[in-house]
């Protein structure tokens, strides 16, 4: 999933300054699930705003709102009515949620209130991980699993380096495990070690054209 | 509700020794607000937050004792919770609004008063 977090309250101060009325926008999917932009979010960060209490701070009117998906435009549009009632908008989804927003009403300020950070999954209560780069050239088959593209400080698509520490630990971060060590423990477990001694050329990151752009073929 | 202190108090610790010292006739000022819950985990963010934007100076979340939560970690969470909603609280400025959490047993009806004293010091001293 999308993971974002949110942004500091002073620069979210900056955005919404010259407005006296809000709607603050959460998406219940992806940002929901990393505690960023989802319903509860939604309603802290509007009580915070209505509390605010720092110097100059003009009081202000907050609408909330939370749809399934923001970056579903049949499902924003449920959104419509409330957005014509504000000056701006606040959204905390994620920046692809921001736009459809920003898309759908083009005469009102949309403001993201959350930065998004990169597609990971949850590894604990509380700590989310990147998991993959979006290089629209999936690499995983020879990795057993685990992505040296973004789960190696260096990127490497032919690991280890040298540099790795005591107990398969990352030279650049203690904390974290080399992935390449954690790619040769797999394919160990897996019996396809013969995987490790191939030689795999510089990837094609052009892959991917930006902005990307997908048809369905039966669309 | 304008300028009390709201008190969530968890129905197996806290409410009974609320209840307790009122049987002692133990004095707490009138505007406290006693709120039960079935836990102090129970107790959200949002739960504290809008006891403020309704008028509340201070909140108080009271649980078990350390170790002793009925629901095993309701008062971990509820302490872990205040934390962040003080976090909240500083990074809009809002300094005169306080909020705490105390762990009591359900036999400690003092210690409950002794907890509402506590945080009413705090709002005379920060002149609200």
């Amino acid at each position: 999933m999308i993971i974002a977090e949110r942004k500091p309250m002073e620069e979210i101060r900056q955005m919404i300054a010259p407005y006296k009325k809000l709607l603050l926008a959460g998406c219940a999917t992806c940002v929901a699930v990393c505690w960023a932009g989802g319903e509860k979010e939604v309603g802290i960060l509007a009580s915070q705003l209505r509390l605010d209490q720092s110097k100059g701070r003009k009081k202000i009117s907050v609408l909330e709102a939370t749809v399934e998906r923001q970056c579903e435009k049949e499902m924003v549009e449920e959104l419509r009515d409330k957005v014509q009632e504000v000056d701006a908008v606040l959204s905390l989804a994620c920046g692809s949620g921001v736009q459809t927003m920003a898309e759908m009403f083009e005469d009102k300020p949309v403001f993201p209130a959350v930065n998004t950070t990169f597609i990971g999954m949850p590894e604990r209560e509380g700590l989310w991980v990147e998991m993959c780069g979006a290089c629209g050239d999936c690499f995983l088959d020879r990795t057993g699993g685990i992505c040296p593209i973004v789960r190696c400080a260096k990127g490497l698509l032919n690991g280890p380096c040298g540099g790795m520490r005591k107990g398969g630990k990352c030279e650049i971060d203690p904390e974290k495990d080399c992935a390449w060590v954690l790619i040769y423990r797999r394919l160990e477990k897996q019996g396809r070690l013969d995987l490790m001694r191939e030689y795999y050329p510089p990837k094609n990151y052009r892959a991917v054209k930006r902005p990307g752009r997908i048809q369905a073929a039966k669309a | 509700m304008n300028s009390c202190i709201v008190a969530f108090c968890c129905e197996h610790s806290a409410y009974p020794a609320a209840d307790l010292a009122g049987k002692l006739k133990l004095h707490c000022p009138e505007s406290l607000r006693i709120i039960r819950v079935p836990c102090a985990g129970r107790v959200d963010v949002i739960h504290i937050l809008k006891a403020f934007e309704n008028g509340a100076v201070a909140v108080l979340v009271l649980g078990c004792e350390d170790g002793a939560c009925h629901h095993i970690t309701g008062n971990t969470r509820a302490k872990e919770r205040v934390k962040y909603c003080n976090m909240l609280l500083k990074e809009i400025e809002a300094d005169g609004r306080h909020v705490a959490m105390f762990n009591l047993s359900p036999n400690e009806p003092h210690k409950f008063v002794r907890a509402v004293n506590e945080i009413t010091k705090r709002i005379k001293e920060s002149g609200r």
